[in-house]
C-alpha cells in the first residue's frame, strides 16, 4: 500500500509540472525543451533553505517557486523580445536548460553532479493532494482571466492578437513566468518527497517527458494533459517497465501523437464539458 | 599553445561542420529543425562499430558502409516520421516535435537492445601525429583526415548542388515547394534525396566522432553543437554551416583551455542564446519569418 501510495505521490508532483508546462505549451503556444531545468531551480532552492538554513518547509516551497520564476525572467525577457520563430525559441530554452544544470553540477552549495542527500521529507500525499488542488484552481482562474484570454488569443494567432491590441512580449512572459512558478512548486516537493536531487534529474529527458505529456494529453487542455501525466507515471510503475522501455514509449507516443491525433487526447476539451454535455442531453422532463 | 588551439579547434570545428551540413540541407527545404539528425548520427557510429568489429572492414569501406546505413535510416526516418506531417501541411512545429520524438525513441532503443555501453573503434592511425613549427605544434593524423574529409565532402556537396539536374531541382525546391513540383520535380523523391544526403554526413560524422571519442547511445548530444554551428552561420546556408562549425570549433576549444572546460557547454549555449537574440538568421542564413 505504501508503496502504491508513493506512486500517486509522485504522479502527483509531476502533473503540477504538467499543469505548469500545460499552461506555456497548451495555452501559449510555445514550445521549451527547457523546464526540467525550472523544475530542478525549484527543487534546489528549496531544498537549500531547508537543508542549510533550517527554513520552514512552506516558506521554503514559496521561495522555490520565486526562484524559478526569477530563473525563467533570465532567459525569457532576452529570447521573447527577439520574437524568435518558434523552434529557435525551443531551441535557446533547451540550451539554457542545459547551462543551468551545468551550473547546478558546479557549484560549491548544490555539493555537485553528487547530488544533495538526507533532505527533509517533508511531502507527503495530503500536502501534495491540496498543492494540486490549489494549483489546478489557480491555472482554470489565470486562464479565465483576461491574462489568460490573452494567452489563448496569442497562441491562435499571433499577428491577429497584436492587432486586438495585445502585447505579444508581456503576454508571453507573464505565462513564462506562471508555468515556471509552477515547475518550481513541483521541484520544491519533489526534493522534499525524494529526499535526494541531483543535477542529472533535471535533463533534457525530463523535459521531453513533460512535454509528452502535454502533447499526448491535448494542446489547450488542463485535465488531458493531468490524466496523460497520470499514466505515463502509473503505467510504466503498474507495468514494472524498464526505465529505458518508457523513454522508448515517449518517443513513440509523440510521433504516433503527431501523425494520428496531433491534437491529443483532450485536445481543447476538458473532462467537464463531456460531463456538461451528457446533462444538457438528456431530454426536458 | 596557440597555434596548437587554432589546430585542435579547427578538427573539431571540421567535424562539427559535416554534422551542421545535414541540419542545414533539411533546414533549407522543409524549414524544421530535424532534431532527429543526431540519432541518425549515433546509428551511422554503431553501423561503422559493427562493421570494422564483426566484418573487420578497413577504413574506408567503414566509413562509406557507415554512409550509405545513415542515409537509408534518414530516407526512412522522413517517410514514417514527417512525410505524413509534410502532406497534410502541419505546422513545422509538429515535424519537430515528431523529430524530437524519433530521437529520444532512436536513442532510448539502441538503449534498451544494444546497451549503455561505451564502445572504442579499433586504433586505425596508431598515434601517428604530423610535427609542424619545429613541434610546437601537433596534429593528430586522424584530424587531418577528418578535416580534410569534410571540406571535401562539403564542396563536393556544394558542386553537386550548382552543377547537377538534381541539385538544381533541390535549389528550386528551396525558393518555392510547389512551383518546383508544378515544374515536374517528384517532391517525395526530391525529398527523400535531401534526408539521404544529410544521412551520409552525419553517418561519415558518426564513425569520425567514434574514433576520436567513443560510440555510446547518447553522442548524439555532441550534435546539439552541429546545430548551435547551423544557426550560427545560419540554418539553410552550406558555407554557413563550415564557417559556423569551424567558428565553434575554435571559440570552444579556446574557452577550454584558457578559461575553464567545465564552463565550455555553457558558453556554447550562451553564445547560441546570445546569436539567436542578436541575429536570429545567422551570419549568412535567408530570412526565414515563419508563416502566419
Amino acid at each position: 500500500m505504501n508503496y502504491v501510495l508513493s506512486i500517486v505521490t509522485l504522479a502527483g508532483i509531476n502533473m503540477i509540472a504538467v499543469l505548469g508546462l500545460s499552461i506555456f505549451t497548451g495555452f501559449t503556444g510555445l514550445f521549451s525543451f527547457g523546464h526540467a531545468a525550472l523544475v530542478g531551480i525549484g527543487a534546489y532552492a528549496s531544498a537549500i533553505l531547508t537543508y542549510y538554513y533550517f527554513v520552514p518547509f512552506p516558506i521554503a516551497l514559496v521561495a522555490g517557486m520565486a526562484a524559478s520564476a526569477l530563473v525563467s525572467l533570465v532567459i525569457g525577457i532576452p529570447t521573447l523580445r527577439a520574437r524568435l520563430r518558434s523552434d529557435y525559441f525551443a531551441i535557446a530554452i533547451l540550451g539554457f536548460g542545459e547551462a543551468l544544470r551545468v551550473i547546478l553540477e558546479n557549484l560549491e552549495i548544490t555539493n555537485g553532479a553528487r547530488g544533495l542527500p538526507g533532505i527533509e521529507p517533508f511531502t507527503t500525499l495530503p500536502i501534495v493532494a491540496g498543492c494540486l488542488a490549489v494549483s489546478v484552481w489557480v491555472a482554470s482562474n489565470f486562464l479565465r482571466s483576461r491574462y489568460g484570454a490573452a494567452c489563448i488569443a496569442v497562441r491562435e494567432d499571433p499577428v491577429a492578437a497584436e492587432m486586438a491590441g495585445i502585447n505579444l512580449f508581456r503576454t508571453r512572459l507573464l505565462s513564462l513566468v506562471v508555468s515556471a512558478a509552477f515547475c518550481g512548486l513541483s521541484g520544491g516537493l519533489l526534493a522534499h518527497f525524494l529526499s535526494f536531487i541531483q543535477p542529472v534529474m533535471f535533463t533534457l529527458v525530463q523535459s521531453t517527458a513533460l512535454l509528452a505529456a502535454v502533447i499526448a494529453g491535448g494542446m489547450g487542455s488542463i485535465t488531458g494533459p493531468l490524466i496523460a501525466s497520470f499514466i505515463f507515471i502509473a503505467m510504466p510503475e503498474a507495468l514494472r517497465v524498464a526505465q529505458m522501455w518508457r523513454l522508448v514509449a515517449y518517443g513513440l507516443v509523440l510521433v504516433l501523437i503527431m501523425l494520428f491525433r496531433p491534437q491529443g487526447l483532450m485536445g481543447y476539451q476538458e473532462l467537464t464539458t463531456f460531463f456538461r454535455r451528457s446533462r444538457n442531453d438528456r431530454p426536458a422532463a | 599553445m596557440f597555434l596548437q588551439t587554432v589546430v585542435t579547434g579547427l578538427s573539431i570545428g571540421g567535424i562539427y561542420a559535416l554534422m551542421a551540413v545535414g541540419y542545414s540541407l533539411v533546414f533549407s527545404v522543409l524549414s524544421f529543425s530535424n532534431f532527429a539528425h543526431g540519432a541518425v548520427i549515433m546509428l551511422g557510429a554503431y553501423i561503422g562499430l559493427g562493421l570494422v568489429t564483426k566484418l573487420h572492414f578497413g577504413l574506408g569501406l567503414v566509413v562509406s558502409g557507415a554512409m550509405a546505413g545513415a542515409g537509408l535510416i534518414a530516407i526512412v526516418n522522413e517517410k514514417l516520421a514527417y512525410s505524413l506531417l509534410r502532406k497534410r501541411k502541419a505546422p513545422s512545429l509538429y515535424i519537430m516535435i515528431s523529430a524530437m520524438g524519433c530521437a529520444v525513441f532512436l536513442e532510448n532503443m539502441v538503449y534498451a537492445t544494444i546497451g549503455s555501453r561505451f564502445y572504442a573503434f579499433p586504433a586505425f592511425f596508431k598515434q601517428s601525429v604530423l610535427c609542424l613549427f619545429n613541434g610546437t605544434c601537433n596534429i593528430a593524423l586522424l584530424d587531418l583526415f577528418a578535416f580534410g574529409i569534410s571540406i571535401l565532402a562539403i564542396l563536393g556537396l556544394h558542386l553537386f548542388l550548382i552543377h547537377t539536374r538534381t541539385g538544381i531541382a533541390i535549389r528550386a525546391g528551396v525558393s518555392d515547394m510547389t512551383m518546383c513540383s508544378l515544374m515536374g520535380v517528384n517532391l517525395d523523391r526530391l525529398i527523400s534525396i535531401v534526408f539521404f544526403l544529410a544521412g551520409i554526413f552525419g553517418g561519415a560524422a558518426g564513425v569520425f566522432l567514434g574514433i576520436k571519442y567513443l560510440v555510446y547511445p547518447t553522442m548524439g548530444w555532441v550534435t546539439n553543437k552541429a546545430y548551435i554551428a547551423a544557426v550560427i552561420g545560419g540554418l539553410g546556408s552550406l558555407p554557413g554551416a563550415l564557417l559556423g562549425g569551424l567558428i565553434l570549433g575554435v571559440l570552444e576549444t579556446f574557452v577550454s583551455t584558457y578559461v575553464s572546460s567545465v564552463m565550455r557547454d555553457v558558453f556554447s549555449f550562451g553564445l547560441l542564446i546570445a546569436l539567436l537574440v542578436w541575429r536570429p538568421n545567422g551570419l549568412f542564413g535567408r530570412d526565414t519569418g515563419e508563416k502566419v
